[in-house]
């Protein structure tokens, strides 16, 4: 499902150049269930916002379903984020404005799905998270954790290839982190292929395969 | 495309009614902006027709003559002689200037005559005129017609009677076609004069000069001649001023140098400063306009500048889930475009009410304030240009940075 090879990271500014990732080889099959983890500043959101299509890499190649992700233009790059990816955040990054459905039914808006489709698929995610009747709440009437399973549903409702999520627990208490991981354990044994960064051991030990970075580099198995 | 996009203008209204402050404070800056605009270009329009009101006379660039006595000897002619105008002079002149649009030649009848109709017997001053010297005087005609060349020519009897003529005799009875005495002799009235600012003027009996000449003088004599000058500039006036003299002189015999032999009026001063004056009003109200204008732009530009950064958070967002970066500039600029049209025509709108409202004010200097509809909309049109274009750099901008970036703001 995912293949990079060689892949390189810089972060530039006027003065400094700070090489963040020095060649990333990774491969994540169909319906892993995977974590990466490693230290504060190692790259590994700098690493799955390349894989979100977030953020562009200086070299190297990044295969998603088969496909090259590279030298995208703003509009396809919008188009495989809308069609291959489901993205969770550390803070949620609702709209605060709109309530729990509206927020989930959004990126169907991006697909061009009618109203009334819209409106039926964001509730099928909503109940799938357990927030049915909060459907008509707005973000900021909700608990960190129901937030957080309303960015969740708000991933899933494009029913994308791959679901990313960078420390999604990292902003909840441990008996709510672990509500989460069990709505992402859920939703892989649906098929899906879901991955996560943490830098918490016992978040990362509910996946299936824990992935080692460190100075830009993934560590093979045996070094871990 | 579609012509319009039900679910983009759905998602628009949604971002309308969950910000209400700040559609309000955007809708607030146009508003004010076009709605200072409409009053004050309105009441600047009501000043201006307040002062041509007040300056209707003299807003006509006219040059009167008289005659006087000579002070010269000149060719074997004694000082002291009359100078009298007659029907040969009022013909050369107009032969020789086509170029003069009205000239006319008044009689003055000595006494005041006695009207008579039905049992009512007044006396009033009656003068004898051309037909063009509706437009020398800007006479204004309220009911029925003034004199024309017919009249003249004819020698018909017929009269324009003053406003307060009218109302004396009259009473509520309509004066058109009624017979009057004047002295010994019969008029049809034809025409009711009205002047606002001369009691004078609506107390006079107008007749043809033809009439005046035959009935009352036997005698082609004209009292003074008066003409407008149209659109000749100072140079022309002048030249003109000079011919008309050499006229005069070489049919009366007396010096063209002698002052006294004749008396020339020459309004034209009165005329150009009157000219500058409106000049000035309008360059006034340019200036007003063009200022509330230009901070209007200013303010609109400021409002989306903070509008769109303001949104550079919820832009991220979009853009992670799938926006394409033309969905997002089309998103804000069609909010604010709707935003600020909205509020410019309300503006425009109860800009309107408000002078509406103070048309009634007929003082000296203001009178009718307006505003052309083309100017109200050609400045609300203005505004939602500029308030687009000045969203639209931050908003391409904005839609063009990270999604990470943008969602860290
Ligand atoms: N936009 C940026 N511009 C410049 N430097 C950046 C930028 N984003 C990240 N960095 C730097 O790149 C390095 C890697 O950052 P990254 O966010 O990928 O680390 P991380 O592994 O996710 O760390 P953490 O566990 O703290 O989230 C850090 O040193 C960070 O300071
Ligand atoms: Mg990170």
């Amino acid at each position: 499902m995912i293949k990079l090879r060689d892949i390189h990271k810089a972060y530039k500014t006027e003065f400094t150049s700070l090489q963040v990732l020095k060649g990333i080889d990774l491969d994540i099959q169909e319906g892993e269930f995977a974590s990466i983890m490693g230290s504060s500043g190692s790259g590994k959101s700098t690493l799955l916002n390349i894989l979100g299509i977030l953020d562009e890499y200086d070299s190297g190649e990044y295969h998603l379903a088969g496909q090259l992700m590279k030298d995208l233009s703003e509009k396809q790059a919008a188009y495989y984020r809308n069609q291959f990816i489901g993205f969770v955040f550390q803070s949620f990054n609702l709209l605060n404005f709109k309530t729990a459905v509206e927020n989930v039914s959004l990126p169907l808006y991006y697909r061009k799905v009618d109203r009334k489709l819209r409106h039926e698929k964001a509730m099928h995610y909503l109940e799938m998270v357990g927030l049915k009747d909060w459907a008509g709440h707005l973000p900021t009437q909700l608990s960190g954790g129901q937030q957080q399973r309303v960015a969740i549903a708000r991933s899933m409702v494009t029913e994308p290839k791959v679901l990313l999520a960078d420390e999604p627990t990292g902003a909840l208490d441990t008996k709510t982190s672990h509500e989460v991981m069990g709505l992402f354990q859920k939703i892989n044994e649906q098929g899906k292929t879901v991955l996560i960064v943490t830098h918490e051991q016992d978040i990362a030990k509910v996946t299936e395969r824990i992935i080692e970075i460190q100075d830009g580099v993934i560590l093979t198995p045996q070094q871990v | 495309m579609k012509w319009v996009d039900t679910e983009k203008w759905n998602e628009i209204f949604i971002s309308i009614s969950k910000h209400k402050l700040r559609t309000a404070l955007t809708a607030l800056g146009v508003f004010w902006g076009i709605f200072m605009l409409v009053i004050l270009l309105g009441a600047g329009q009501g000043l201006q027709n307040g002062i041509a009101q007040q300056f209707r006379s003299d807003a006509i660039n006219s040059l009167w003559i008289y005659g006087g006595s000579t002070s010269l000897e000149f060719n074997g002619l004694p000082k002291n002689r009359r100078i009298i105008f007659n029907n040969d002079d009022y013909l050369e002149i107009s032969n020789r200037f086509p170029e003069v649009p009205y000239l006319a030649g008044r009689v003055y009848l000595s006494n005041n005559l006695i009207l008579k109709y039905k049992d009512k017997s007044l006396g009033y001053s009656v003068r004898a005129i051309h037909p063009d010297m509706r437009h020398i005087e800007n006479i204004n005609i309220t009911k029925g017609r003034f004199i024309n060349e017919k009249d003249q020519r004819d020698i018909r009897k017929v009269a324009v009677i003053g406003e307060i003529v009218r109302q004396d005799v009259f009473g509520g009875e309509n004066p058109i076609g009624k017979e009057i005495m004047l002295g010994s002799t019969a008029y049809y009235v034809i025409g009711v004069s009205f002047d606002a600012e001369s009691d004078r003027a609506q107390r006079e009996i107008l007749i043809p000069i033809s009439v005046g000449q035959v009935v009352y003088q036997g005698n082609e004599n004209i009292s003074n001649l008066g003409l407008v000058t149209g659109d000749m500039n100072e140079g022309e006036v002048q030249a003109l001023e000079e011919g008309i003299i050499d006229i005069l002189a070489a049919n009366h015999q007396f010096n063209p140098a002698d002052e006294r032999a004749i008396r020339v009026n020459n309004r034209y001063e009165d005329y150009k400063n009157v000219q500058n004056l409106f000049f000035g009003i309008k360059a006034f109200l340019w200036f007003v306009g063009v200022g509330s204008i230009l901070a209007g732009i200013v303010g609109v530009s400021n409002i989306m500048l903070i509008i769109v950064k303001d949104r550079t958070k919820e832009i991220g967002v979009r853009k992670a889930l799938g926006a394409t970066p033309q969905s997002i500039i089309s998103m804000v600029l069609s909010e604010a475009i709707f935003i600020t049209f909205m509020a410019g025509y309300m503006g425009f709108f109860f800009g309107v009410v408000v002078l509406y409202l103070i048309s009634g004010v007929d003082s000296d200097f203001f009178r009718n304030p307006e505003i052309h509809l083309g100017v109200g909309f050609a400045a609300v049109l203005i505004l939602v240009i500029a308030g687009t274009l000045a969203g639209l750099i931050p908003a391409r901008q904005a839609a063009k940075i990270n999604p990470i970036e943008a969602m860290r703001s």
